[in-house]
């Protein structure tokens, strides 16, 4: 069997077994659209100050050392949670523990990529509809694109990223998609009103 | 909403993204397996429970995820100032415009002065 063909096979056989914890959901209204966002791979990263510059050169991402920051680029985003905590997650699905690996420091790196799940809002309303679950400032001055923050939504918690003036991503893990989902198309509905 | 001022992520932020978590600058003995049962209670158990000023460890738990340390003041429910774990106690009197005054004068709806005597 050539090599091809076997990894093929083995995709087939992987995509086949993992059901998407949100597959076929869809939500709100034109205020706020809710969609469940593309499979991705995702690193909970933990490393003290001195590895921060040699692991970003590792994940080609400049990993951020603000509060409330992050940072993308070519699908991949760093998201600040804590001051030696980072999320990586990459839209492409590439391969972010080797990648951490190479790096060669010291450093604590989990695959959390079906851990977590993602939903994208999207809609003049968008801030009213997360609102409806979070307690934070979403005001642009306060939460501006690229912001982003680990917070709360309802009970459940959140990693919260504003990826433009009407638009955000919401991760939550996978057992608590259903229940952040059917709460913020309630309040998705509710922003148009 | 209540918001407390998180020194990591150098904001205020509801306290829904907070808990409590004890008292603060407890020093954990280093000699625990020679210590008398008593001596361990009094470390483990017996807290003051002040009303007044106290210093709490806080921790942002569904933000930073760190913990840090804050004083409170438990008749009021306000937050004096909060700073970042392993620092030590801050000056409070300088924190306080009306230093001369004891915790609690100010008044607030504490239970006693607004339900005590309700019938
Ligand atoms: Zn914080």
């Amino acid at each position: 069997m050539s090599e091809l063909l076997r990894s093929e096979l083995l995709g087939s056989d992987l995509s086949h077994a993992r059901t998407l914890a949100l597959a076929g959901r869809h939500g709100g209204l034109g205020a706020a659209a809710l969609t469940p966002a593309a499979p991705a791979t995702r690193l909970s990263l933990r490393a003290k100050p001195d590895a921060v510059e040699t692991l970003s050169a590792a994940l080609g991402i400049s990993l951020p050392t603000r509060p409330k920051t992050s940072a993308s680029s070519n699908g991949r985003h760093a998201l600040w949670l804590g001051p030696d905590e980072w999320l990586v997650i990459d839209e492409t699905e590439a391969d972010l523990m080797a990648a951490a690996a190479s790096s060669n420091v010291l450093h604590s790196a989990t695959d959390v990529s079906h851990r977590n799940t993602a939903i994208l809002v999207k809609g003049f309303g968008a801030e009213v509809a997360v609102n409806g679950g979070c307690p934070q400032d979403l005001t642009l001055a306060a939460f501006p694109i690229n912001a982003c923050s680990r917070t709360i939504f309802g009970k459940a918690e959140i990693v919260l990223l504003r990826t433009a003036d009407d638009a955000f991503r919401i991760e939550c893990w996978r057992s608590f998609s259903p229940y952040v989902f059917g709460l913020l198309s309630e309040a998705a509905e509710d922003a148009g009103n | 909403m209540l918001l407390i001022y998180c020194p990591y992520c150098e904001e205020e932020r509801s306290e829904l993204e907070f808990r409590q978590a004890g008292d603060a600058h407890i020093a954990r003995p280093r000699n625990m397996t020679e210590m008398s049962d008593a001596d361990f209670e009094a470390f483990f158990f017996l807290r003051d429970n002040v009303k007044g000023l106290t210093f709490e460890r806080w921790r942002h738990l569904n933000g930073c995820g760190r913990f840090f340390n804050a004083a409170r003041d438990t008749v009021s429910d306000k937050f004096l100032t909060t700073y970042k774990a392993g620092l030590p106690r801050p000056d409070i009197s300088a924190l306080r415009p009306a230093a001369s005054s004891p915790v609690g004068t100010a008044p607030v709806e504490t239970y006693e002065a607004t339900e005590a005597d309700a019938k």
